[in-house]
């Protein structure tokens, strides 16, 4: 990097900050010197107006756009061939069972663990510092994760020592070393282990506080009735935490849904572990099948769709008791 | 991505939820908490949580010893025999960062567009997003709530339904502006951060003005109503009364957005271009690992490169972070 591109970036940086202080400036001066007819309306709209005009341009237009291309050669013609593809062909089909494998493990896996481990160190020494060392993950980029997890899966042939510490483990106990990465259906599952490990932080943070949110009287109530820690775990700890238990599930199960780099950064959807997420990139922008690429986008917005439905029944029953 | 919570709202908790944090923010801890603690903890308990925390940071931890390593030491031996092979050396990361060479990762660039990426995909989204909650929270009219869970639904399309048309979009009206703009000013390159800027605060924008409206809403209404009647305008109760109250929430959204953006791949790879002049760290890292997939030596500086300012973030605000949340997912 020379000094010239160093001063360009910070200069777009600069003319950046400033073209969109004088945007935010010259609509706050609107605002306040609205006409008087109609100053409510023209208030409104200065303040609404960026957010939805960003939003219907960014998202709502191309989603709906996206549904059409679905449906439509690259010529333009209408056309079911895109789905016909993506159930029929053994590759696609692949991908979405590995979609499907995803989902079921990733949220199950994550929030169980995250609320084992919750539930071990709630209110011991140290709670703080081992929230951090599981919390620490969700800061790592899914690229960063990847490089992590591909140094611990490394393989070395024949009787050299292993560097990667899964078959350095294998090896110490007698076995033959594994091309994990390449091997399915194990891949897949070790792929997996990724999402987990990065997730795991979120649940285990979200269902701590939660369980600090039950009312020690009831957790001392039930050591007075005899109770052990099991029984109290699955009558008191877990009916008190349900609602965040929702959250957690249906937030990762919608981030494993859309997450695209781990598959990326270490197999790039080789050796059967693509995913439809994965898929769609590669489809829309490296074999330029928009098609495809869009309908695979159109089947993983219909598989968000029940959570997304979910979601805004509570969101609507929450704002009704206000 | 991974980390944008669909924010389902559980009312229940709340109130105990903000008692135990401020009892924990003032170091103290009813004695009954206590008594009751001490019964729950076993020592299977604790094995338990040591092993988790253990698998939980050994990936992690070999990486960054590894990175320390002489290239010859990582091809050859495993990095916890680092006491009977011992060797140190900053030369991966000199190599990464420094090198000027044109088979070296030449970082620099990379960290320099990551930031400058994160600070306006940060900063632009935050704007926008506090004056639209403002509005959906203080300013009356038709339409409110069917508007508001519009923008609640947008949330949870999947980021690839949007991806195909908006590029489409942004070669027709974006790219003659970045021509234009290297025509004016010929030291901005032609590829520049615009269309990474825009994409940013577009798929931010969302769940922003949902946590912010969340508390936006719950300033009180004598406060707005006061400043009202003493006859102050919209403008300015935004920017006198419920920017600066805002202060927490807006800080802990910003940390949010910031890691999202800097830990982004996707966006980058389809907006960016590539070149050293946009792409972000992310970006140049998962080239190396796709091209240069054997040099050890290289990848785990550069990976702890990538992961350093988000971990710094992360640590330094990790409170704010872990609010922004719990405020995503527990609160109403």
């Amino acid at each position: 990097m020379t000094t010239a591109d160093l001063l360009g970036k910070i200069l777009q940086v600069v003319m950046g900050l400033v073209v969109f202080a004088a945007i935010v400036g010259l609509l706050i001066f609107f605002i306040d010197k609205a006409p008087k007819k109609g100053r409510d309306y023209w208030q409104l709209v200065g303040f609404l107006a960026p957010a939805l005009i960003l939003v219907s341009v960014g998202l709502i237009y191309p989603a709906i756009r996206t549904s059409i291309l679905a449906f439509q050669t690259n010529a333009g013609d209408f056309t079911f061939d895109n789905f016909v593809w993506a159930f029929t062909q053994p590759a696609a089909i692949r991908t979405l069972i590995n979609t499907v494998i995803w989902v079921l493990l990733v949220p199950t896996f994550a929030t169980a663990v995250g609320l084992a481990y919750a539930v071990f160190i709630d209110r011991s020494r140290g709670e703080k510092f081992y929230k951090a060392i599981l919390f620490m993950p969700i800061a790592i980029s899914f690229v960063g994760a990847s490089v992590i997890w591909k140094f611990v899966y490394e393989y070395r042939s024949g009787d050299r020592e292993q560097i990667g510490l899964l078959n350095a483990i294998v090896v110490a106990f007698g076995g033959e070393p594994v091309q994990w990465l390449q091997t399915d259906p194990i891949n897949t599952i070790l792929l997996i282990v990724v999402m987990i490990w990065v997730q795991t932080g979120f649940a285990m943070v979200v269902l701590s506080a939660a369980i600090k949110g039950i009312a020690t009287e009831q957790l001392e109530a039930a050591q007075l009735d005899g109770t052990n820690g099991w029984q109290r775990f699955t009558n008191v700890i877990v009916p008190g935490i349900r609602g965040s238990l929702v959250v957690v599930l249906t937030t990762i199960s919608i981030a494993t849904l859309k997450v695209f780099d781990i598959v990326r950064t270490m197999t790039a959807g080789n050796f059967n572990t693509s995913i439809v997420a994965n898929e769609m990139y590669t489809q829309a922008f490296r074999a330029s099948e928009i098609g495809r690429g869009s309908a695979l986008a159109l089947i993983l917005f219909v598989m968000v769709l029940p959570i997304v439905i979910y979601n805004v029944n509570v969101l609507r029953k929450q704002r009704e008791i206000r | 991505m991974s980390i944008a919570p669909p924010d389902l709202p559980v009312g229940k908790n709340r109130g105990a939820l903000d008692a135990t944090a401020d009892a924990e923010a003032s170091g103290y801890v009813e004695p009954k908490t206590i008594r009751v603690k001490k019964r729950l903890t076993s020592r299977t308990a604790t094995i338990a949580s040591i092993i988790i925390a253990l698998l939980w940071t050994i990936p992690t931890f070999g990486l960054f010893i590894s990175s320390f390593r002489p290239a010859e030491l990582i091809r050859t031996t495993g990095w916890w025999t680092i006491f009977t092979n011992p060797g140190f050396t900053l030369e991966n990361y000199q190599d990464v960062l420094l090198s000027t060479s044109s088979s070296s990762p030449q970082l620099g660039s990379y960290i320099v567009n990551s930031i400058a990426i994160a600070l306006l995909a940060t900063i632009i989204p935050l704007v926008f997003a506090s004056m639209a909650a403002y509005a959906f929270a203080w300013m009356r009219f038709r339409g409110v709530g069917v508007l508001f869970v519009v923008i609640f639904a947008l949330q949870i399309i999947p980021l690839q339904m949007a991806l195909v048309p908006l590029l489409q979009i942004f070669s027709t009206v974006l790219r003659p502006m970045q021509a234009w703009l290297h025509d004016v000013v010929p030291i901005i390159p032609e590829q520049n951060y615009l269309p990474l800027w825009v994409a940013h605060s577009i798929f931010g924008l969302p769940l922003a003005i949902f946590l912010l409206h969340n508390f936006i809403s719950e300033i009180p209404a004598d406060v707005i109503e006061a400043a009202r009647v003493d006859g102050a305008t919209h403008g300015q109760i935004f920017f006198r009364i419920v920017l600066p109250l805002s202060v927490p929430a807006i800080a802990s959204f910003a940390i949010f957005q910031f890691i999202w953006v800097w830990n982004d791949l996707l966006v980058a790879l389809i907006f960016s271009g590539g070149t050293q002049d946009v792409a972000p760290l992310t970006q140049r890292l998962a080239e190396l690992t796709g091209t240069r997939g054997q040099d050890w030596q290289l990848l785990t500086a550069a990976a702890f490169i990538s992961i350093i300012i988000p971990l710094i973030v992360f640590f330094s605000l990790q409170r704010y972070f872990v609010r922004g949340l719990l405020a995503g997912s527990t609160k109403g």
